[in-house]
């Protein structure tokens, strides 16, 4: 007897397997409808919505200030950003981010986009940076050069291989024929320059712009090695943009000489 | 009527799983809970690149990450062990002003995000922290960057968990042993050692694979406190974050390695769980 009810209940199960695939086969074609309907409906040239960034790290404080300049220029607009390491920006847009725009802190990183032909239109460069050593407020460790960091006993903090600002410090390394040990690999330029900040590290390699940044919370030392590891930042919009009109004039709003004045007074180098 | 009643029967006391008539409206979001928490699982075996797993699975950087994964979640947990089960004895059978609030506070990292956890431990024991800067000063030890560091940051995610089950089984279990024993001549620690030990055994048995499955899969704090370099201070979990930037085939390599150590905890606890219900 028991057998016997526990076959139908078995059945209904299977049942209900095939409905729920159903529903959610449904959710997602009517969600991916009404996006299409939204950017149909901003399509005609007039820009509005919400535009989301996907930007380096290092490009923090000036790509703040033009999105502030943005939602000024175009009343009605709000741009969303999204700041990390290029690498991982890069690799959550090929896995469907929903970004429009994507600005990288290096072509490599960038490539990773293209070459998934994410992007709408070929990537821009639209500024460079150059290295430079963080070191804590007054330097009291007294690095003057690249090779200062080496010495032993000094704590030194470095991003990534696999982020631009971390395999832009290896090819100085490299092109020096220096060997340098650190005591941390981060995982983007921020939070090796936040380990200086909070005088956990005695110092960093992190791009001139992040030095000027952080104002009187490090001491920046220049060195000329990072003249052969300069990091060309391309921008482009996204494929598949939920607000293409949006991020095309963003694109425009950073190459502008309103865009490039903002990027030099941080410390960018022109393109 | 008589013949179904040695059926239930045969259940136990408690109520049996129902065998007829599973409403719809529970059984479709029952089961698509259900597909929602096994298909990424499914995802990581389905897209999991076998040809090349035995040479991933090989590489020293796999082994080091793996090796210092479970060093530090095995001292995490034992110094979990040392310092939070007699913190949960004190929470459940000792009685002091503002107990509620202590209590709060230990469950606190349960909640709180992880990084959060690791800035505030860089603040505390950082080389300029609160604490920290006095360790430099007087012992020129510092913790971030080290692999004493990952085990405390560990420790501090993981030890909630530990603190929790210990003192729920220390509330289960009847005080009146550990009177016995003291108005036996017991000492108090003779019958927390003699008596209360072995009868919450079961308990902090369950509270430490519990905190040593949390240490083993933490990131937040460790990448936060302890930072990221191969062999010192790269976890398994920081190690599948960096590789899912640059390599998605060794994450993925990496995840599965994380998998089956989680499934070997679940089947070590399937005797306190699986069959709990």
């Amino acid at each position: 007897m028991t057998t016997r009810t526990a076959r139908p209940a078995r059945l209904q199960v299977t049942g209900a397997g095939v409905a729920a695939l159903l529903v959610l086969s449904a959710c997602n074609s009517s969600d991916g409808t009404s996006s299409g309907a939204g950017s149909s409906a901003s399509g005609p040239a007039k820009v509005s919505g919400t535009v989301t960034v996907f930007a380096a790290a290092s490009l923090q404080e000036s790509f703040t200030a033009l999105g502030k300049k943005f939602e000024k220029a175009y009343p009605g607009t709000e741009v969303e950003f999204s700041f990390g390491g290029s690498d991982t920006l890069a690799a959550s847009i090929v896995s469907g981010a929903p970004a429009d725009v994507f600005a990288a802190a290096s072509t490599k990183t960038m490539t990773i986009v293209t070459d998934a032909k994410d992007n709408a239109s070929p990537p821009l460069t639209f500024a460079r940076n150059q290295l430079e050593i963080a070191t804590l407020p007054g330097n009291p460790d007294k690095v003057t050069s690249l090779k200062d960091l080496t010495r032993s006993g000094l704590k030194v903090v470095l991003c990534d291989r696999t982020v631009p600002c971390g395999a832009a410090a290896q090819k100085a390394l490299d092109a020096s024929g220096l060997r340098l040990t650190p005591v941390s690999y981060e995982q983007d330029v921020k939070s090796a320059l936040t380990k200086v900040e909070l005088k956990e590290a005695d110092a960093a390699v992190v791009y001139r712009t992040d030095v000027r940044a952080a104002g009187d919370k490090v001491d920046g030392v220049d060195f000329p090695e990072s003249a052969d590891a300069v990091n060309d930042y391309p921008i482009a919009p996204l494929e598949n943009a939920r607000n293409a009109e949006a991020a095309k004039a963003f694109v425009a709003l950073v190459r502008s000489a309103e865009g490039q004045r903002a990027l030099t007074e941080a410390g960018f180098l022109k393109p | 009527m008589t013949p179904p009643a040695p059926d239930t029967r045969k259940g136990g006391r408690r109520p049996g799983p129902i065998r007829t008539g599973v409403p719809f409206a529970l059984l479709l979001p029952a089961l698509l809970g259900l597909a929602f928490l096994l298909l990424p699982l499914v995802a990581l075996l389905v897209r999991a690149p076998w040809h090349s797993l035995p040479e991933q699975l090989t590489s020293p950087e796999v082994w080091q990450a793996l090796r210092l994964s479970l060093v530090c979640a095995t001292s995490a947990t034992a110094l979990s062990l040392v310092i939070g089960v007699p913190l949960a004895w004190l929470l459940a059978r000792t009685d002091f002003p503002g107990r509620g609030l202590v209590r709060a506070l230990v469950t606190l990292p349960l909640v709180l995000p992880p990084v959060v956890g690791g800035v505030a431990l860089l603040l505390a024991l950082g080389r300029n922290g609160v604490v920290g800067q006095w360790l430099d000063a007087w012992f020129g030890i510092t913790l971030p960057f080290t692999t004493t560091g990952v085990v405390l940051a560990e420790t501090f995610v993981a030890m909630p968990f530990l603190v929790i089950s210990v003192e729920g089984t220390l509330r289960a279990a009847d005080p009146r042993y550990e009177e016995a024993a003291t108005t036996l001549g017991a000492s108090r620690f003779t019958a927390f050692r003699r008596v209360t030990l072995p009868l919450i055994a079961p308990g902090i048995a369950a509270g430490a694979v519990l905190a040593w499955a949390r240490a083993l899969g933490e990131f937040g704090a460790t990448i936060t406190f302890a930072g990221n370099f191969p062999g010192r201070t790269q976890t398994m979990p920081l190690a599948v974050y960096l590789a899912l930037q640059s390599d998605p085939e060794a994450a993925i390599a990496l995840s599965l390695v994380l998998l089956a150590v989680s499934i070997a905890v679940l089947a070590g606890l399937r005797d306190r769980w699986m069959t709990a219900s």
